[in-house]
């Protein structure tokens, strides 16, 4: 038995598996989607209103694939109500200091902002039927929505590495770095799912196209250190990531998903779908080496097995 | 060890509040035969299946005598066999027998989002199993790997300390059937006085690494309700040396992540505006040889 280990070796895995790599892969996107279309909202043109109506519909789409997601994942599904109503007092349920319960909630108000995102979106479209929705793009209201789905888009995007954090499993809990290097890799994918689906729908602007990959480029930048510092901070916890796992985050995440694209993004005709496509690719392939490496180290009787 | 007062129940969530004497386990390992009449009276007493298959499906370890091998779900008590043989003919088994901690300040207690889980009059953790919902985040947080899903109710479960029994001052069930005494059932503070004499005792025979684990009111966790005589390092009983509280992450993971969000969200603007002023003024370029 090796005694230098992190009391983290010695917890039992949650069975936190592909559900929640789904809901952190595609929740992270819809965040960023409506960081987006906040910044659009209130900073662009009328130039811009196809890219604020995608990002809108991912936003509001994500929302509602990981809620159910979410609630499939429940050992209990029919129960998901309890998170936010107490079922033996009928009160709300809200505890600041738990991560999943914050998370509930940020849920919650991210879906009604990306609604009204989307609403917003569809009025300005001149639909009769839904003429008397324009009040969504007039002040105070367009402003409200906007910087709403800014804050609830950013909260949504780094919560979820927080939830990691505050538990006691290897790697999540050794560091407190995961939310940081969650909320860049979600602002990356949601610019890089843009990128795919405006080129996919044929509303390529190229001063909007140029602004998404300047901004991905800087966020790549900040997700790259953050990844370091991440892997600094966890100590003789990184030995948890000496197999496969280590080398899938540093050719799949690192190279692949970061370095590729920048290098790819610098030249001045490069293709939209490469490397939004390889930043997809390590997002995912990001969140599967966080949750599966852990999940894998689990303490059975007086024997840590990893 | 940091560890810091975090209310541990939600507002309005249902609890206990007649406030009684805290009751807990001492676990004296260096008397405990293996024998796991523990187990087996905690699983009659609390209708707990032999596996989580119901028992249809014997399955064996293949590694140690011990075929029970962790707490789960179903299996709220644990005899760990600790088999050490450095030679063939020379060695030693550690028994002891495994239970949940009922910390002081509770890790599972503290993440559950759903108020499931509360502490009781008697200053014990129990999962509400009509509130839990599954979500699995007091798995993670427990610091020994003491909580599982039980398969029946697909609720989170562990044990109760028998609040049933205690509620009628009845002995939790597995201490009840201990034939050595190994488990011991009562208030805290005499356990503590009863498990410090028996350290003594033992180092006056020549045990000079028995020692206490949770007994400390001051240490990891403020203590642990159920605690343990050991004969070894801690690790050597698959028990975490500095056990930790989920929420010493809580202040710097959110205060990062805030930075963070702050940071893309003064980029992504500035990127934005700096990109509108480029096209505003290539757009000033092009007009102004048209207007000559």
């Amino acid at each position: 038995m090796q005694t230098d280990l992190p009391s983290t070796f010695f917890t039992a895995p949650p069975g936190f598996g592909w559900p929640i790599i789904t809901y952190f892969f595609l929740g992270g996107i819809a965040a960023g989607a409506l960081l987006l279309a906040g910044l659009l909202r209130l900073f662009g043109t009328a130039a811009d209103r196809p890219y604020i109506r995608i990002a809108s519909i991912v936003a509001l789409v994500g929302a509602f694939i990981s809620v159910i997601v979410l609630i499939l994942d429940l050992s209990a599904p029919l129960r998901f109500w309890h998170m936010v109503i107490q079922n033996n007092t009928g009160r709300l349920m809200f505890k600041w200091w738990s991560p999943m319960s914050d998370g509930i909630w940020i849920l919650t108000l991210f879906s009604f902002f990306a609604l009204v995102a989307v609403l917003e979106s569809l009025a300005l479209e001149d639909r009769p039927r839904l003429r008397g929705l324009r009040f969504l793009s007039r002040a105070p209201f367009h402003a409200v929505g906007a910087i709403g789905g800014i804050v609830f888009g950013l909260a949504l995007a780094g919560y979820t590495g927080v939830l990691l954090a505050v538990t006691n499993r290897p790697l999540w809990a050794d560091s407190s770095w995961l939310g940081i290097v969650f909320l860049f890799s979600a602002v990356s994918t949601a610019i890089a799912t843009l990128l795919l689906l405006s080129h996919w729908r044929n509303v390529d602007s190229a001063i909007t196209n140029d602004w998404l990959a300047r901004f991905d480029n800087v966020t790549l930048v900040l997700e790259f250190f953050a990844i370091v510092f991440f892997l600094i901070s966890l100590g003789g916890a990184a030995r948890a990531l000496l197999n496969a796992w280590g080398v899938v985050l540093v050719l799949g995440v690192i190279v692949v998903g970061i370095i590729l694209p920048l290098v790819i993004q610098r030249r001045p005709s490069h293709s939209v779908v490469l490397p939004a496509v390889l930043v997809l690719t390590g997002g995912l392939l990001l969140r599967m080496v966080i949750m599966l490496s852990s999940e894998q180290i689990h303490v059975s009787g007086v024997q840590v097995f990893r | 060890m940091g560890t810091r007062a975090l209310p541990i129940v939600a507002p309005g969530t249902a609890q206990s509040t007649a406030k009684q004497e805290p009751m807990g386990f001492f676990t004296d390992t260096s008397i405990c035969i293996g024998c796991k009449a523990c187990e087996v009276a905690c699983k009659e007493w609390n209708q707990l299946p032999a596996r989580g298959d119901g028992g249809a499906h014997l399955e064996m370890s293949g590694q140690s005598y011990d075929n029970t091998l962790r707490l789960s779900g179903d299996t709220w008590r644990h005899v760990k066999f600790v088999e050490q043989f450095p030679q063939p003919y020379e060695g030693r088994w550690l028994m002891m027998s495994d239970v949940c901690k009922h910390c002081v300040q509770a890790p599972c207690l503290e993440v559950c989002p759903t108020g499931a889980i509360i502490r009781t009059e008697f200053d014990t953790v129990v999962i509400q199993s009509d509130t839990c919902n599954g979500c699995r985040d007091c798995i993670g947080a427990c610091p020994f790997g003491v909580i599982d899903i039980n398969h029946v109710s697909n609720t989170a479960q562990k044990c109760t300390l028998c609040y049933d029994r205690i509620s009628v001052g009845l002995e939790p069930a597995c201490s009840k059937a201990c034939p050595t005494d190994s488990i011991q059932f009562g208030p805290i503070s005499e356990l503590r006085e009863r498990a410090a004499a028996r350290v003594v005792q033992l180092r006056e025979q020549g045990e000079s690494r028995a020692h206490l684990y949770g007994a400390d009111p001051n240490g990891p966790l403020g203590g642990l309700n159920s605690f343990f005589l050991l004969v070894d390092e801690p690790e050597v009983y698959g028990l975490p040396r500095e056990p930790k509280m989920p929420s010493r992450n809580l202040v710097p993971g959110s205060l990062l992540s805030t930075f963070g969000a702050l940071v893309m969200a003064f980029v992504g603007a500035l990127t934005l505006r700096a990109s509108r002023m480029r096209d505003v003024a290539r757009a000033r370029r092009e007009d102004a040889p048209r207007a000559d």
